[in-house]
């Protein structure tokens, strides 16, 4: 598992309030079906600005940007190349 | 809604869309504790939060039910792959305590776009839960 994914792994351990465990979730489960409210989710995208030193822009904040891990590993990604 | 002065939705047929939300207050408590001004100024405006933190006591709940708010509008006008600033769905407050919704910037033009009319807001709470539900008049 990427070193990206592990720390996206943990922050919705920490802050998604998901049903199951973030740990072993599939990356294209999808995240507010495992129990993720749209609370939670604000939670997580300040997490993972804090963790990932990104601002996600006003285009970004989209239900779908966090709608899975392989969903949040892409937009982290584009923001850490931007 | 209009953003003309003549009303090009007459004689069209209407339709009633709804959003609703339901936040935990605690929850939203442990947001500002853990995130700060950063949670808080991501979400809201500068007139919600001057209303929220009149009341160091009532604050929480404020911001929950103004979350909620938020949320029900964006189901409401179906704006959430739209990718806009929370900040644009602005919970107002008048003196006799009624509320109601101001759209700014890109989520007044979805809204717009979307034929919306008018927009009618409950806000409510009970124990550790708020809640809001959003009524739009939409010409299709």
């Amino acid at each position: 598992m990427s070193d990206l994914v592990s720390k996206i792994r943990n922050i919705l351990k920490e802050h998604g309030r998901l049903s199951g465990d973030a740990a072993t979730l599939d990356p294209h489960a999808d995240l507010y079906q495992a129990g993720m409210t749209s609370h939670a989710s604000v939670n997580v995208m300040l997490a993972l600005e804090g963790e990932f030193d990104v601002e996600f822009p006003d285009a970004m904040l989209k239900r779908n940007v966090f709608s899975s891990i392989a969903a949040i590993s892409a937009a982290v990604s584009e923001l850490q190349a931007a | 809604m209009s953003s003309g002065s003549e009303d090009s939705s007459a004689g069209r047929p209407r339709t009633l869309r709804v959003g609703t939300d339901l936040v935990q207050i605690s929850r939203i408590a442990e947001s500002i504790e853990r995130f700060g001004d950063r949670f808080i100024r991501r979400l809201f405006t500068e007139g919600e939060i001057a209303y929220a933190t009149s009341s160091e006591s009532l604050q929480a709940e404020r911001f929950a039910a103004r979350f909620s708010a938020k949320e029900a509008a964006i189901k409401a006008l179906s704006l959430s792959e739209d990718g806009l600033d929370w900040k644009q769905i602005e919970v107002l407050r008048a003196a006799n305590g009624a509320c109601t919704l101001r759209l700014h910037g890109a989520a007044l033009a979805a809204a717009v776009q979307a034929g919306i009319l008018e927009m009618s807001l409950s806000l409510s709470h009970e124990g550790d839960y708020a809640t809001a539900v959003v009524v739009c008049l939409a010409a299709l």
